[in-house]
C-alpha cells in the first residue's frame, strides 16, 4: 500500500509538472542549473562529505557517475539495449585525451572533439556486428569489449602498458574571472570546482538532448525497439540504424565524460576501468527508473554518494549492492522513480525484452505472452 | 611473424594437451549456463559464482582432513570422490537457493528478462562479496583476508604416464579429461533417456504445453538448477587438482569463458557444451601462442563475437528447444 502511495505522490507531481506552460518549466530548469552549480558552495559540506572535500566528491564519484549513468540510460533505458561494458567508452575517450594530450601540443579543447567522435566511432564498431543480436546476447557481448578494451590497454606498451599515461593536460586556464571568491576558469590541481562546472554543463547539455529526441521521431523509434522490435521493423522502423545511433550516442557521452575526468586527474591507469564501473553505473540506471532522467540521476547520486559518505561501510559496498540490486528486480522492478512509460511495460509482463521462458504465470502473463504473439 | 609461427608449431601438442583440460572444465561449467539458457532463456550471469563456490566447497574437504602431502591409490580416489561430492553439494545447493530467492519471485510476476538478468548480477556481485568478506574468512581461518588468492598444497603426485615428441602426458591430465567427459556422457543420459530429461526438454521447447501434459515446471526448473549446479561443483574440484588454487572472484573470466563455449556449443545443446568447451580451450591457446599469452582472454572474447556474429546456434546448434522454431 505504501508503495502505491508514493507511486501516487510522483504521479501527482508528474501530471502537475506537465501541465506548466512551457516558460514556468524553463525557469525550475534554469533555477535547478543554478543550484547544480551552486551545490560546492552551499554550506552542506560537513554533512553530505565529511571525510574528503565536497567539491571533489561532487566531481568525482558523484557529477562522473551521474553523466555515465546519463549516457547509458540513452542505450539501456531509452533503446532497451543491455550494456554491460559502458566502462569501455569512459576508457576510451580518457585514453585518447591523454594519449594525444602527451604526444602533442594540442589544446584540451581541440583533442575534446576527437576523443569523443573515436568514443562514438569505437561504440560504431562495436554495435556494427554485435545489435543484431538478441538482447542478452548482447551483454555478454559488450562485456567482453570492456574487458577486451582494458586487457588491450594493459598490453600496449604505446600507451604505458599497466602504468598508464601521466601528465595529461589540464583545460587551458582563464584567470581573473572572480565569482563568489572562486577562480571559475582556472583549471588547477587544488580547486575541483570549475571541473565540476564542466560536469554540469555537459550535463546539462546531455539532458537536452535526451528529452528534445524522446519527443521526436528518434525517441519515438527507440520506444517502438525497445517494446517490440520485430513489430518496429515491420513498421517501417529501420531499427538497425537506430539501435547503432543509441549505441554511438551512449558511446559519445561516455567518451565525453572519459575526456573531463581524465583532464582533472592527470594520470590514468587501466585499473581505472574495470567492470565493476560498468555494473555500477548499470546499477545506478535501473535502481534510480530505467528510461528516466530525474530517476536516473538520483540513482547515480545514491550510488556515488552513499559509500563516500558512509565510509567505514565502503567495504561493504559491492555486498549491499548486489543484494539491493536482488531486492530491488523483486520488489521494484521499475526503479524508485519510473518512467511512466516503463512502468506500464514492465506491468504488462514483458517489459520490451521477451519474459523468462518457463514463465506460466497468473492469467496476466498467459495474456501477455498471447499478444507477444 | 614468422617467430609467432615457429612458436605455435614447437608448442603444438603442449598447447593442445592444455587446451583440451581448459576445455574440459569450462565444458562443465558451460552445462549450467546452457541448461538454464535452454529453460528458461536466462543467462544464470550468477553461475560463474557457483562454480566458485565449487572450489571452495571441495577445499574444505582438503583443510578438514588437513591433507598437506600427496595421497595415492585408493586413498586418493575416496579423496577425490568426497571432494567432488561436497563440491557439488555445495554449488548444487547454491544453484537452488539461488533460483528460490533471485528468479523464482521474477518468473512467478512474468517479469522481464532484463529485470531477471540484473538480478542475475546482483546475485553474483553478492555471492562473490559475501564470500570474500564472510565466509572465506570463517572457513579458512583467514580474518581480513578473504581477497587473496588461496594456495592449495599439492594433494595428487603427479606422474609421468607417457611421452610422444614433446608431449608429455601425466596422471591428473588423464583424470581431469577422464572425469569431465564421463559426467558429459552420464549427464547426456540423463538429459535423452530419463523422465527428468524429458520434462527438461518439454519445459525448454514449449513452457505452457509442457504444463498442459502434466510437468511440474517448477521442480523442472530446481533440476535444471541442482544439475548444472552439480556440474560446476565437478568442475571445482578439477580445477583445484589442475591448478591448485582458488580466490572469492575466480568465477569471473571463467564464467564469461564457460558462456562462450556455451555459445559456441549451441546455447541449450548439452553435447555443444562438451565441442564448445574443448574448441574455446584449443582455439585459446594456439591464440595465446601466436600473439602472445597476455593475448589469451582477447582471443576468448574476439572468438564469442566472431561466433555471435556469424553462427549465432553455435556448432551444433541448439537442441534443447529444437522443436521451437
Amino acid at each position: 500500500m505504501i508503495k502505491n502511495r508514493v507511486s501516487g505522490v510522483f504521479d501527482t507531481i508528474h501530471d502537475t509538472w506537465a501541465g506548466l506552460p512551457g516558460w514556468q518549466r524553463w525557469i525550475v530548469y534554469a533555477a535547478l542549473f543554478v543550484l547544480a552549480l551552486a551545490l560546492p558552495s552551499l554550506p552542506i559540506s560537513s554533512f553530505m562529505s565529511p571525510h574528503v572535500s565536497w567539491g571533489d566528491v561532487l566531481f568525482f564519484p558523484i557529477g562522473v557517475y551521474i553523466l555515465l549513468a546519463l549516457g547509458l540510460n540513452i542505450v539501456v533505458g531509452k533503446a532497451g539495449l543491455l550494456d554491460l561494458g559502458f566502462v569501455a567508452f569512459f576508457a576510451i575517450g580518457a585514453y585518447h585525451i591523454a594519449y594525444i594530450g602527451t604526444q602533442t601540443e594540442w589544446n584540451f579543447w581541440a583533442i575534446l572533439p576527437i576523443a569523443v567522435l573515436m568514443a562514438a566511432v569505437s561504440g560504431i564498431i562495436l554495435g556494427a556486428p554485435t545489435l543484431r543480436l538478441r538482447g542478452d546476447y548482447l551483454a555478454i557481448v559488450t562485456l567482453g569489449f570492456g574487458e577486451i578494451v582494458r586487457i588491450t590497454a594493459v598490453n600496449t606498451e604505446a600507451i604505458g602498458g599497466t602504468n598508464g599515461i601521466a601528465g595529461i593536460p589540464h583545460p587551458p586556464s582563464v584567470e581573473g574571472v572572480v565569482f563568489f571568491g572562486h577562480e571559475i576558469f582556472k583549471y588547477g590541481l587544488l580547486d575541483s570546482r570549475p571541473y565540476y562546472y564542466l560536469l554540469v554543463l555537459l550535463c546539462a547539455i546531455v539532458i537536452i538532448l535526451t528529452v528534445r529526441w524522446d519527443h521526436s521521431r528518434v525517441g519515438r523509434a527507440w520506444a517502438a525497439i525497445r517494446e517490440d522490435e520485430d513489430a518496429a521493423e515491420v513498421m517501417g522502423v529501420p531499427t538497425y540504424k537506430f539501435k547503432l545511433l543509441a549505441f554511438a550516442t551512449g558511446a559519445a557521452i561516455g567518451g565525453a565524460t572519459g575526456v573531463f575526468w581524465a583532464g582533472k586527474v592527470i594520470s590514468i591507469v587501466p585499473q581505472d576501468f574495470p567492470f565493476m564501473l560498468s555494473a555500477t553505473i548499470l546499477a545506478a540506471v535501473v535502481l534510480g527508473g530505467s528510461g528516466n532522467i530525474p530517476g536516473v540521476m538520483l540513482g547515480a547520486f545514491l550510488v556515488a554518494w552513499l559509500p563516500e559518505r558512509f565510509r567505514g561501510f565502503a567495504e561493504y559496498r559491492i555486498l549491499v549492492f548486489g543484494a539491493v540490486l536482488v531486492l530491488m528486480m523483486a520488489l521494484r522492478p521499475e526503479g524508485l522513480i519510473p518512467s511512466r512509460q516503463r512502468k506500464a511495460e514492465l506491468k504488462a509482463g514483458t517489459g520490451g525484452m521477451g519474459s523468462l521462458g518457463a514463465e506460466v504465470g497468473g492469467p496476466d502473463s498467459v495474456e501477455a505472452a498471447e499478444v507477444a504473439k | 611473424m614468422l617467430d609467432n609461427f615457429n612458436n605455435l608449431v614447437s608448442q603444438f601438442w603442449p598447447q593442445t594437451m592444455d587446451g583440451l583440460i581448459k576445455g574440459s572444465i569450462y565444458a562443465l561449467v558451460a552445462l549450467g549456463y546452457t541448461m538454464v539458457y535452454g529453460v528458461l532463456r536466462l543467462i544464470n550471469f550468477a553461475h560463474s559464482e557457483i562454480f566458485m563456490i565449487g572450489t571452495m566447497g571441495s577445499l574444505v574437504v582438503l583443510t578438514t582432513l588437513g591433507i598437506s602431502s600427496p595421497v595415492s591409490g585408493v586413498a586418493l580416489i575416496g579423496l577425490l570422490m568426497l571432494m567432488a561430492v561436497v563440491g557439488m553439494l555445495a554449488s548444487g545447493g547454491t544453484a537452488v537457493l539461488l533460483e528460490q530467492i533471485a528468479y523464482r519471485p521474477l518468473r512467478k510476476r512474468g517479469s522481464s528478462r532484463l529485470a531477471a538478468l540484473i538480478s542475475a548480477i546482483g546475485a553474483s556481485l553478492f555471492l562473490a562479496e559475501f564470500f570474500a568478506l564472510v565466509v572465506i574468512p570463517w572457513l579458512f581461518d583467514r580474518p581480513g583476508q578473504g581477497r587473496n588468492i588461496i594456495g592449495v598444497k599439492r594433494f595428487m603426485q603427479r606422474e609421468e604416464l607417457f611421452t610422444i615428441g614433446n608431449l608429455t602426458v601425466t596422471n591428473d591430465q588423464v583424470l581431469v579429461l577422464g572425469a569431465a567427459v564421463m559426467m558429459m556422457i552420464l549427464l547426456d543420459l540423463l538429459v535423452n533417456r530419463t523422465k527428468i530429461g524429458r520434462g527438461i526438454r518439454a519445459t525448454a521447447q514449449d513452457p505452457q504445453t509442457a504444463v498442459l501434459m502434466g510437468v511440474n515446471i517448477d521442480r523442472v526448473v530446481r533440476t535444471t538448477f541442482l544439475i548444472g549446479g552439480a556440474m560446476a561443483g565437478v568442475a571445482g574440484t578439477l580445477w583445484l587438482l589442475k591448478y591448485e588454487n582458488t580466490r572469492f572472484n575466480i568465477g569471473f573470466l571463467l564464467g564469461i569463458k564457460a558462456f562462450t563455449a556455451a555459445v559456441l556449443g549451441g546455447i541449450g545443446n548439452v553435447r555443444g557444451a562438451l565441442v564448445g568447451g574443448f574448441v574455446l580451450g584449443l582455439v585459446e591457446n594456439y591464440g595465446a601462442s601466436f600473439f602472445g599469452s597476455a593475448w589469451l582472454d582477447v582471443v576468448a572474447f574476439i572468438i564469442l563475437v566472431l561466433v555471435l556474429m556469424f553462427r549465432p546456434t553455435g556448432i551444433l546448434g541448439e537442441s534443447l528447444q529444437v522443436a521451437r522454431a
